[in-house]
């Protein structure tokens, strides 16, 4: 019948699209609504404090240190783990896993068991006078964690896909496995990792739980985007917190963009 | 150049890939490594490529041991059955692609790839992908990316399995009169008899990780060391079947329960009758 048909297909869709709307498009456009109620001068007053910028400054360090590091060790790790012959692969890769199980929440009291000042490492750098928890590089610790198996999980699979073949005749060829792995291996793995990186970057971005724990959330000093909308928000300045949260959702935006775009090129 | 194989054996996870094969293959010739899938052929020809450490036993190149040299240094050109075309490079850069590894200058490479795209028939290909060329044009250039770098060497893998019968016919004549052009000393591993027999000027054929038998296709034909012959046009391909049933043949041929037998075309005829 194809009327009927017809008729719970629009059913569908428009479930669908209802719980899109109720669980996200709603909430976020509210966000948007209420930072810009007022004009754009007082959300744009409210990003710009200090304490705004700095938190600003701080996110995008964390970032750009905790991509960088996690791709680098994702794509070794990915290799490691589908052309190598060693004992215990199987473990290393369910380990890797371990950040997308366990609540960041764990992740920061472990670490700030580990690298506290009273922890094993942590007291070796106390006694030196660097301190690492409720302090910059705790955090970069904490998103570097929270972060790290996105890269290993994208690569992984396209590293499967294309076999050794090409690897093969590349040696053959005369590469060595450094040339190999720059002129043959990481062009045919290109988008697995640009997917892995950019959803490395969303993590950093948006980690919250983890970060909190270790970052003692010092104003000015320790506080990263989405700590700075909580604490915002604790203090009854809801345009304050709306406004951080417009900026977070921008880069969220510009970030799925660019996988949107990605996706497009990798049909072509 | 001469290619000696001597006592090689290579086992993976328990199972004896190569069982102490020797195999001497003279210089300038055109070798068939005959045999059935897992049967060794193609570990053998991966061992003297050095894409394979064998467990024991010596590969020599002209007389000097090269069983410890990588890959990358022994100057071998190797084709591979799924072709392992370079999908991100276009067919230029593909066989460009030793020559680079190389360093020769940018005239050098340009014109060398220009003569091996007209050696290979893919002039007008030049700026394609791999993925915009069919089965046949994409072995063509892993052919012309291979002899790009002057191999000592040039080594198939099954080069021309994955292809539909008549390209596949074509390819191998094709081969055959590049040989005679470029006098390369060229070992290719098939499990299609008719392809090993009218190609190849010395054949080896392996069973279970040894040589059964080396020579020419006539002496396989005349005097077959082990009743290899086969069952094909009849089944349609080149797979060796098994006998079930032992039977007397009046001649020349004893058959045993178990046993691998290839039979050459007139045979069958002899048993259809």
């Amino acid at each position: 019948m194809p009327g009927s048909a017809r008729r719970s297909r629009l059913t569908l869709r428009l479930l669908a699209l209802g719980y899109l709307a109720a669980l996200l498009a709603i909430p976020v456009a509210m966000v948007f609504y209420r930072t810009f109620e007022h004009g754009i001068g007082p959300a744009w007053d409210a990003v710009t404090t200090p304490p705004a910028q700095h938190a600003f400054w701080l996110t995008v360090m964390m970032v750009a240190i905790a991509v960088p590091l996690n791709t680098i060790f994702g794509i070794g790790l990915g290799l490691a783990i589908v052309r190598g012959r060693w004992r215990g692969k199987t473990l290393v890769s369910a380990i890797v896993d371990l950040p997308f199980a366990v609540s960041p929440v764990v992740v920061g009291l472990a670490l700030i068991l580990v690298y506290g000042n009273k922890g094993w490492i942590g007291g070796v750098f106390a006694e030196n006078g660097i301190r690492i928890i409720f302090s910059t590089p705790g955090m970069v610790l904490a998103t570097i964690f929270v972060s790290l198996p996105f890269v290993v999980r994208e690569v992984v699979p396209v590293l499967r896909e294309i076999g050794v073949e090409q690897e093969e005749a590349a040696s053959t060829l005369g590469a060595s496995s450094w040339q190999t792995f720059w002129r043959v291996t990481l062009p045919a793995i290109r988008w697995g990792v640009a997917y892995g990186v950019i959803l490395t970057t969303a993590r950093a971005l948006g980690e919250f739980g983890a970060v909190a724990v270790v970052s003692g959330k010092i104003e000015g000093q320790t506080e990263t985007m989405t700590l700075f909308v909580e604490q915002r928000f604790q203090a009854f300045d809801l345009t304050g917190a709306y406004a951080a949260s417009v900026v977070l959702a921008l880069f969220a935006l510009a970030v799925i963009g660019t996988m949107t775009l990605l996706d497009r090129r990798k049909e072509t | 150049m001469a290619i000696d194989v001597h006592h090689v054996s290579k086992s993976f996870n328990g199972f004896k890939a190569l069982d102490d094969v020797s195999l001497s293959v003279p210089d300038g010739s055109l070798t068939a490594l005959l045999g059935p899938s897992g049967g060794g052929k193609s570990t053998l020809l991966r061992v003297i490529a050095g894409l394979e450490e064998p467990d024991s036993g010596e590969v020599l190149f002209s007389g000097e041991a090269v069983t410890t040299l990588p890959a990358q240094e022994r100057g071998v050109g190797f084709v591979f059955q799924h072709y392992a075309a370079f999908k991100h490079m276009t067919v230029r850069d593909n066989i460009a692609f030793g020559l680079k590894i190389r360093k020769r200058s940018k005239s050098e490479v340009r014109e060398r790839v220009d003569e091996l795209l007209a050696l290979v028939h893919l002039g007008g290909w030049a700026d394609r992908y791999p993925a915009q060329l069919s089965g046949g044009q994409r072995q063509r250039m892993a052919l012309a990316r291979a002899l790009a770098v002057q191999p000592r060497v040039l080594l198939l893998d099954e080069p021309f399995g994955a292809l539909d019968a008549t390209v596949r016919k074509e390819l191998r004549d094709w081969l055959r009169r590049l040989h005679d052009e470029v006098h390369v000393t060229t070992i290719f591993v098939t499990h299609d008899q008719e392809e090993a027999l009218e190609v190849a000027q010395q054949v080896a054929v392996i069973n279970a990780g040894s040589i059964e038998q080396t020579g020419t296709p006539d002496d396989l034909y005349e005097r077959p060391a082990n009743p290899f012959v086969r069952i094909q046009p009849a089944l349609g391909d080149g797979t060796p079947v098994p006998v079930l049933a032992t039977r007397q043949q009046a001649d020349d041929l004893e058959l045993h329960a178990g046993q691998i037998v290839w039979l050459r075309v007139h045979h069958m005829r002899e048993f259809a009758a």
